[in-house]
């Protein structure tokens, strides 16, 4: 069940993140930290079909992370999730078009690494 | 560098500090809330909705919202591949948390983890935040 209820926040996070990527690069970069302006880009956000799916993801992949907690420790709820940052990474790559060095490479690996290892 | 370039990492900098103290505290919140609610496998999804009238899993829910908030933001001006690395500093803290406020044992293989943990966010936060949209911006 642990593992199960894993592989389900994995996969809704990733594709969470990517649709949130997606949609707020659309929107573009958010200069106007005052409340008004804040509150106007969130009316706009909300409207993006990116977002909405961004959204439904992420709270898929929070239920599930709930579950989870409730039949295993922080300790391993955390670091379980190691996987995604290379996942994450690659899907950057690919679906993003992101330019990825060496550097954020290595450091996404060393991450992954890191993160596992504290599960122990 | 140019002004823009200080802006943007400024700006990087306060966002990514945001998002990763407002996950520490509302996983931290949200862990202990849910270990007094009890195993949710199984229960109807009306539990789910139950659950979050606990004041720990409440709170905790408040912060994973300023959490995305920031995240989403911060996801505005810089890439994917930057922001997910850079915010895992917050197991870091977790573990350091855990070491001198609550006098865990920390063991060698996390000692391990956490160097490692730093030396991969060291790395790409030295890249700069936008560098994966460089070509996209020469398009323009």
């Amino acid at each position: 069940m642990k593992w199960l209820l894993l592989a389900v926040i994995v996969g809704s996070t990733a594709f969470g993140e990517i649709l949130q990527a997606i949609g707020m690069r659309r929107h573009g970069e958010i200069h106007d930290f005052r409340p008004n302006s804040l509150a106007r880009t969130a009316a706009a956000v909300a409207r993006s079909g990116y977002i909405v799916g961004a959204v439904a993801g992420m709270a898929v992949s929070f239920f599930a992370f709930m579950a989870l907690l409730s039949i295993a420790d922080l300790s391993f709820a955390g670091p379980a999730t190691a996987a995604s940052y290379v996942v994450e990474t690659f899907l950057a790559r690919v679906l993003l078009h992101e330019r990825i060095d060496w550097r954020r490479w290595t450091g996404a690996a060393l991450v992954a690494f890191g993160v596992a290892m504290l599960a122990q | 560098m140019s002004g823009r370039d200080r802006t943007l990492l400024m700006k990087t900098r306060v966002f990514t500090a945001i998002v990763v103290v407002a996950n520490v505290i509302g996983n931290l919140a949200l862990s202990h809330g849910m270990r007094a609610v009890g195993s949710m496998v199984g229960r109807p999804p009306l539990a789910y909705i139950e659950a979050i009238f606990n004041p720990w899993v409440a709170f905790g829910v408040v912060f994973l919202t300023v959490w995305l908030a920031a995240h989403m933001m911060l996801l505005s001006w810089a890439d994917l591949s930057y922001v997910l690395p850079v915010t895992a500093i917050g197991y870091v803290l977790i573990a350091l948390g855990g070491r001198y406020f609550l006098h865990e044992e920390v063991s060698a293989g996390r000692w391990i983890g956490i160097a490692a943990i730093v030396a991969g966010v060291t790395l790409v936060s030295r890249t700069a935040p936008s560098a994966g949209r460089a070509r996209e911006a020469e398009r323009r």
